[in-house]
This record gives structure tokens, sequence and C-alpha cells, in this order.
């Protein structure tokens, strides 16, 4: 048998449901195993730790074909919102929680979870702007150091 | 699966060493399996989760989620990970003598 994985540090660069749910999984489900994970929020997966935002993390019902809907129909007002509650209500069923319970969650197991710089700096937020569980705002540089010897997984 | 003596009793357990029969199990065979573990002593509050688990199994025919238990068991998520670092649900479900959960979340 291989060597078991030890660390896994998780890039969500996604603001949407589909965006943001695999890297809170994969994180939650590392510690769950008993693997060291950090999760690094860039572009709009930021929006996944934003105070304001997190409650309203949507499924995009526009550009993706995996919803099975033509985008003419996607585009219609209130699409996106309906086709979130569904999925929210299934993921109920599932008991996986909403974003901002999942994220406090994963806070909690003892992950990482950090803001890019960048990001925030193009954005115009500031650390306030965050969920009390983000651990701070980092650069590459440092997520690069955080993630020395343990696997790196883009989502 | 392997039979194997912990705690003086003979017992079949999964390779990862789960009990396969939650009925064998005693608090001796956790106290040990928890040793393995690097758990050691078993203190009150990890008693509190081995127990709530093997209730919740014999209940529902599955261990809890670290999230059920982090709602249910008393003992918050944070706390889970401090008296099982390894992992919650799964450490202590090898502790109480229940299968291995699972479930994603």
């Amino acid at each position: 048998m291989s060597d078991p994985i030890k660390k896994v540090s998780i890039i969500v660069s996604k603001g949407s449901l589909e965006g943001v749910y695999p890297g809170l999984i994969m994180a939650n489900g590392a510690r769950a195993e008993g693997i060291e994970a950090n999760l690094f929020f860039t572009f709009f997966g930021l929006d996944a730790i934003h105070k304001r935002r997190i409650g309203h993390i949507k499924v995009a019902t526009v550009g993706n074909p995996g919803m099975h809907i033509p985008s003419l129909v996607g585009v219609l007002p209130g699409m996106s919102a309906v086709a979130t509650k569904m999925m929210e209500k299934k993921m109920d069923g599932l008991d996986i929680p909403g974003i901002p319970e999942f994220v406090e969650m994963i806070g909690d197991t003892g992950a990482g979870i950090y803001a890019c710089k960048a990001s925030v700096d193009m954005f115009g937020f500031t650390e306030a702007d965050f969920v009390e569980h983000v651990q701070g705002i980092i650069t590459v540089g440092e997520f690069y150091e955080m993630a020395a010897g343990g696997q790196i997984i883009f989502t | 699966m392997s039979t194997q003596t912990i705690a003086g009793v003979a017992v079949d357990v999964t390779d990862e060493g789960f009990l396969t029969d939650p009925e064998q199990w005693t608090r001796d065979i956790g106290v040990e399996i928890a040793r393995a573990e690097g758990i050691d002593p078993l203190t009150p509050p990890h008693w509190q989760v081995i127990e709530f688990m093997r209730s919740e199994y014999f209940e529902k025919g599955t261990g809890p989620t670290v999230r059920v238990l982090g709602k249910t068991s008393g003992v918050s998520v944070k706390e889970l990970y401090q008296l099982f670092p390894k992992g919650p649900a799964k450490v202590a479900a090898k502790i109480a003598g229940i299968p291995k959960p699972r479930g994603c979340v």
C-alpha cells in the first residue's frame, strides 16, 4: 500500500454552489480521516466566506450543461433560486449542511481557512468582510509554504 | 476479516480493525483499541461519545456522522476533534466496536 495522504490544501476558486461544495466536502472529509486540511478561497470563491454573501451561493443555471435545462430557460428570473432551493433540499435530506454551517463546522474540525490576498485586494474586501472562521488573508507564497509536504487540490 | 484477541476476548475484526459484531464488544476492548489508536486514558467525555455512538448504532443501524455527533452527543465538533484527533467518527466507531461509518460528510 502506498503512503497515506497526510495533508491537503484545497483551493476554492468558484462562487457557485456546485463550485463551492466539492472543496468543502473534500476538506471536511480529509479532517474526518485525520488528514490535515487547509482551505484557500480565491477569486469568486471568496463569496463562500463573505459574511453577506455566504448565505446566497447559487447554482449556475446558465452555461451549465449538467443542469439539463436549455440556457434560454435557465436565464429566466428566479430559475437559479429555484434550482438552488431544490438542490439544498436534496442535500439536507442527505445530512449535508448549508454552506454557512459547513464552513463553521470545517473551522471547528481544525482545518485552516484562508482568503487569497490578491483577490481580496481586487474586490476591495477587508478582514471584517469575512466570517469569523477565516484565519487570515494570505499571499500565494504563504499558501505554498503552508501547503508544503502535502497535496494541492484546485477546484 | 480475521479473528483477533483483544483484552482477552476473541473477536472478529475487519482488515482495518473494526469489530464486525458489536455484540462482542466490552469496555475493556474499547480501552485496548483506544490505546492502540494512541488515546490513553479514555476520559469521561470520550466515554460519552463512545456510548452515544453505540446507542445510535443499535437504534439506527449505522454510526452517526461527525455533524450528528456534534449536534446531539453533547460534545461539540471542536471538542470531538480534540478527543479523537485522527477523526472522531472513524476512531470513535472503532473504539465503540461498531462498523466504520461510510458517510461523505
